[in-house]
């Protein structure tokens, strides 16, 4: 008993500290939140990443730029064609998700961003993004542009080298970035997350916005 | 030439001496599809397997008269990155079950000898790792299946259930 009470004595002073750390962290929680309705189950990133804003081309051959896509709650992801397993699975899937969204689906697009623009012309694009969903659109545009577009949301991708034959891998980030109405950026998915948490939080970003 | 024939040599020795069956003819091969992807792009192949054989077997690659190559791939998501790689093999346990699926490991199709259509049945010889061979018939689905070996939704039919 006696060396438990001298126990707690010893650490008090910390104990209070740590408490005072709490209450700044909890103060700091509810400013960022302030003025949103809490319960998002996909990671929260509003406040800590640049709203949408880009310059490329669209899959009917249009520059096309962020502003653009205002009005609508983006779904924006990196891949590229020749890739026939994880970006057509990751494309499959939110195909599903805008069919389970209902109505509320035309209120949301995709943006699919080919990180290999070399290859992804905006007819390639037009045909592969159609085949999955008519609500997703294909951005591809110069090497620079879309690095400018990935670097911004610190999205990695790397080319492996040229074999010869116009076959090469594309290692590229499996994030997708929710934004809402207004091009702000609000939410991060991964793999990782259930389907059922990006149907929840995008029909809960388009409900609160419009 | 004697290198480059000394794998069938060895089947050949192997199916002569009785002694083995191959690897091919332990594996059963189940629904099986292809992810058709629009114009010339390359398509996944995905199947699962079953080993009724008392030693592994390892899965190599592909070959179909429908596409001019045939490549076994391995897809991951590690550290959040999204990337494909070439391997030599998919092993498939004695008594055990392995399958190339969506995300994992797949046989990418590439060059299409002529128009492949979404309904099409298309066959692909599974190559293992000791030259046998087990030709199956793969279902060709849409673009945005997610799981091919279900059948298709009814057209018209609600999936907000799913």
């Amino acid at each position: 008993m006696n060396s438990a009470d001298f126990r707690i004595k010893l650490y008090r002073p910390a104990r209070m500290l740590l408490l005072l750390a709490l209450l700044a962290a909890a103060v700091l929680i509810s400013a960022c939140h302030r003025d949103e309705p809490m319960g998002w189950r996909l990671t929260n990133v509003t406040g800590h990443m640049p709203d949408l804003d880009f310059k490329l081309i669209d899959d009917q051959g249009k520059t096309v730029t962020g502003k653009d896509f205002r009005g609508k709650a983006v779904l924006l992801f990196f891949g590229y064609t020749h890739c026939p397993d994880v970006c057509p699975l990751t494309l499959a899937q939110l195909h599903v998700v805008m069919q389970r969204l209902g109505p509320q689906a035309d209120q949301a697009r995709i943006l699919f961003v080919s990180v290999d623009p070399a290859r992804d012309t905006p007819d390639i694009m037009h045909a592969y993004v159609n085949a999955f969903d008519p609500r997703a659109v294909g951005l591809t545009g110069s090497a620079g542009d879309v690095e400018a577009l990935a670097k911004r949301y610190r999205s990695a991708f790397t080319r492996e080298p040229n074999k010869g034959d116009n076959n090469y891998d594309v290692s590229h980030s499996s994030a997708i970035y929710l934004f809402d109405q207004d091009g702000k950026a609000r939410l991060l998915s991964t793999p990782a997350n259930p389907q059922d948490d990006l149907v929840h939080d995008l029909s809960l970003l388009i409900g609160t916005s419009s | 030439m004697m290198i480059r024939t000394l794998p069938l040599w060895l089947a050949g020795l192997l199916l002569v001496g009785g002694a083995h069956a191959t690897q091919a003819e332990h594996i059963h091969a189940s629904k099986a599809w292809i992810r058709l992807l629009p114009g010339n792009l390359p398509a996944g192949a995905f199947v699962a397997l079953e080993n009724s054989g008392d030693q592994p077997a390892s899965l190599h690659s592909g070959q179909s008269p429908a596409y001019g190559e045939v490549m076994l791939h391995k897809s991951s998501t590690e550290g959040g990155m999204g990337r494909m790689q070439m391997v030599d093999n998919m092993p498939v346990p004695a008594h055990g079950k392995a399958a190339l699926s969506p995300g994992g490991y797949h046989l990418m199709l590439m060059n299409a000898q002529h128009p492949v259509k979404v309904g099409d049945t298309v066959t692909i010889g599974l190559q293992f790792s000791d030259g046998s061979v087990l030709n199956t018939d793969f279902i060709v689905r849409p673009a945005n299946t997610i799981d091919g070996s279900e059948p298709p939704p009814t057209p018209g039919t609600d999936q907000s259930g799913h």
